[in-house]
């Protein structure tokens, strides 16, 4: 007899192979996050350093001279700030914010799903009414609604933006283990008299962790446009670490007297990052669909 | 079933409850009203007075009890920056985020609903490709980016549409509206618009699927082969048969826009209770604040308590223990 199996984790060969866009998609997301990484490497100037920001430079477009003879190769802001170092450093702070909030949101999550499951009882009760009541928000709206109490700040946005995203993955890894509880092996261990927490670290966790590697990529691009969105509203990251979302709101005021480059620039980098992890992610749900797999 | 609804109520109730506490209590630990109302030559004594007269110098559970006592009587205080009863604020302004989510509801489906059914009939078309790339291009744009290139495009290049404000109201029913003026309809097209593209995504994808899945089906293979023309297979068997989830998700997203509309009200300076919200977050009007959460939870517990109770209502496979 054949068991409903819930998919292992393929390799990324065996996903990507044939498909052009994700496949491009996948090398998108590498080379921002080399970008982001290299920033300071790569960056023509350091945007936050005030000594190196000449004023005269100010509100130029794409492709000028700057007054020492550079070349703005995105154009410059008010002050006279590269776009692209704002831009490359701004990269930096949008993806430490998605990538440190979507790893505390899964990780406890996975932790909170795996003990809801292997306890029940009124642990599960209490984490699964817990989980009702995030998700009854959206994303974007709960997080403002948290920051208004909390404040502003890097480690708050964080915070917040993990906050939604714990609850999707708890009620996804709960699902799976109760599924795994019934298997034979996890019998086995009990009876082996190997301890509760084994048995949820290196029995469970690696038999219900698939549906979240699936859901990881889509989480992060949430998490990108959920950050973007907070500071461009003025409620998440503070001035002193623009995020490509406040350096969009800053340009955001030159919009309307024709100078688009500082606001359009850092929003077109945005997008491109947010596309790439999408179509991975798309790819990645269809693998995991088995009607969709036999379809192909 | 009485004792299920019964039962979801209560847990409702009490859910809300927790709520309320969390959202005062989050907001008492937050921002201090006497600093945000007091002016600069304030000496302490004022400041005391100013804190008496709030009824802030009173234990925070005495504060919550106070609170929560008014706010079921429909009293949520005075708002700090306007010195009017908060609820008179939020429910002049709600007519604006109605009328905007409403229409922006109407675009997203009137679109997105046809080309998701083209798309699925359709499957190896090369523009159902493109349709497809362009919902995921459409979900990875962001909602306030978005906005963005509406206003720089229809504003600031083809000055087509005005870039922000409500144009020309009419009243009825004691509010608002702008939906009846031809200059209220041209403020409303770019922050609807804005608003629509998610729909239309989402309904795209959704009605695409849906359709792909019932073509597949043995009645409409027995349909086809009696001969019934397209048309009438897409209107009394597929149309049918796909719109049950779709008008579901579409009464869950009315919520979720409205939430959404806080986005795009603020880029698009359109006077409802998303625009309401963030400028009361910046001059820590507090009353205003945690009146919004208040209503936004009530509205959304209300909203899942409806489809669980129709969702057990409908479907007898459902049974809740």
């Amino acid at each position: 007899m054949t068991e409903p199996q819930v998919p292992r984790f393929a390799g990324w060969r065996a996903i990507f192979r044939g498909h052009a866009l994700p496949t491009a998609g996948l090398v998108g997301m590498g080379l921002f996050l080399a970008l982001a990484l290299l920033a300071p490497a790569i960056a023509p100037q350091n945007p936050y350093d005030q000594m190196q920001l000449n004023i005269m430079d100010g509100l130029l477009p794409p492709m000028t001279q700057t007054m020492d003879g550079r070349i703005a190769y995105l154009g410059t802001d008010s002050l006279g700030r590269d776009i692209l170092s704002a831009v490359l450093y701004g990269l930096r702070i949008s993806l430490l914010v998605a990538v440190v909030a979507v790893a505390a949101g899964i990780t406890a999550g996975v932790l909170l799903g795996l003990v809801s499951a292997l306890r029940g009882g009124w642990i599960d009760a209490l984490v699964m009414r817990a989980v009702d009541l995030t998700v009854s928000f959206p994303g974007v709206l709960l997080a403002i609604m948290l920051l208004a109490i909390f404040g502003t700040g890097v480690d708050k946005v964080i915070v917040a933006l993990a906050i939604g995203i714990w609850a999707q993955t708890a009620r996804v890894v709960r699902a799976v283990a109760l599924t795994e509880m019934q298997r034979d092996y996890i019998a086995a261990a009990r009876l082996g008299g190997i301890s509760e927490w084994r048995i949820m670290l290196h029995f469970l966790l690696p038999n219900s962790i698939t549906p979240v590697l699936v859901l990881l990529p889509m989480a992060i691009s949430g998490a990108i446009v959920a950050e973007a969105t907070l500071s461009f509203l003025g409620v998440g990251v503070p001035i002193t670490q623009p995020s490509l979302g406040l350096l969009i709101a800053n340009g955001n005021e030159y919009l309307l007297s024709g100078k688009w480059w500082i606001s359009m620039i850092p929003g077109l980098v945005l997008v491109a990052m947010v596309l790439c992890v999408n179509v991975v992610a798309d790819r990645m749900r269809d693998h995991a669909n088995p009607f969709l797999r036999a379809k192909d | 079933m009485a004792s299920f609804i019964i039962r979801r109520i209560g847990q409702s109730a009490v859910l809300l409850f927790i709520m309320s506490l969390l959202v005062f209590v989050g907001m008492y630990m937050v921002s201090d009203p006497v600093a945000v109302l007091a002016g600069d030559d304030f000496t302490a004594a004022d400041r005391e007075a100013l804190a008496r007269s709030l009824g802030l110098d009173r234990p925070l559970p005495l504060q919550y009890l106070a609170f929560l006592g008014n706010v079921l009587t429909g009293d949520f205080g005075q708002s700090y920056v306007y010195n009017r009863p908060v609820l008179d604020l939020i429910f002049e302004r709600l007519p604006a985020t109605l009328e905007m989510v409403c229409l922006a509801m109407v675009l997203g489906v009137a679109i997105g609903i046809p080309l998701g059914i083209w798309s699925g009939l359709n499957r190896r078309h090369p523009a159902t490709r493109a349709v497809s790339f362009a919902t995921t291009v459409g979900y990875s744009i962001p909602n306030f980016w978005q906005a963005l290139l509406l206003i720089l495009v229809f504003s600031v290049w083809l000055r087509w549409l005005p870039a922000s404000g409500r144009g020309d109201t009419v009243p009825l029913l004691g509010a608002g509206w702008s939906f009846l003026t031809i200059d209220g309809l041209r403020h409303m097209l770019l922050p609807a618009a804005n608003l629509a593209v998610a729909i239309v995504c989402m309904q795209t994808r959704l009605t695409r699927s849906g359709t792909e899945e019932v073509m597949f089906q043995d009645y409409m293979m027995f349909a086809r082969s009696k001969g019934i023309p397209r048309w009438r297979l897409v209107n009394r068997h597929l149309l049918r048969n796909i719109l049950i989830p779709i008008v579901t998700i579409t009464g869950l997203e009315l919520g979720a826009l409205i939430a959404f509309s806080t986005v795009t009200e603020t880029v698009f300076s359109w006077p409802g209770i998303g625009k309401l919200l963030l400028d009361s977050i910046y001059r820590s009007d507090r009353p205003v604040v945690v009146a919004y959460m208040i209503l936004i939870t009530v509205m959304f517990v209300a909203i899942n308590l409806v489809v669980d109770i129709l969702y057990a209502l409908l479907d007898p496979r459902i049974r809740y223990s």
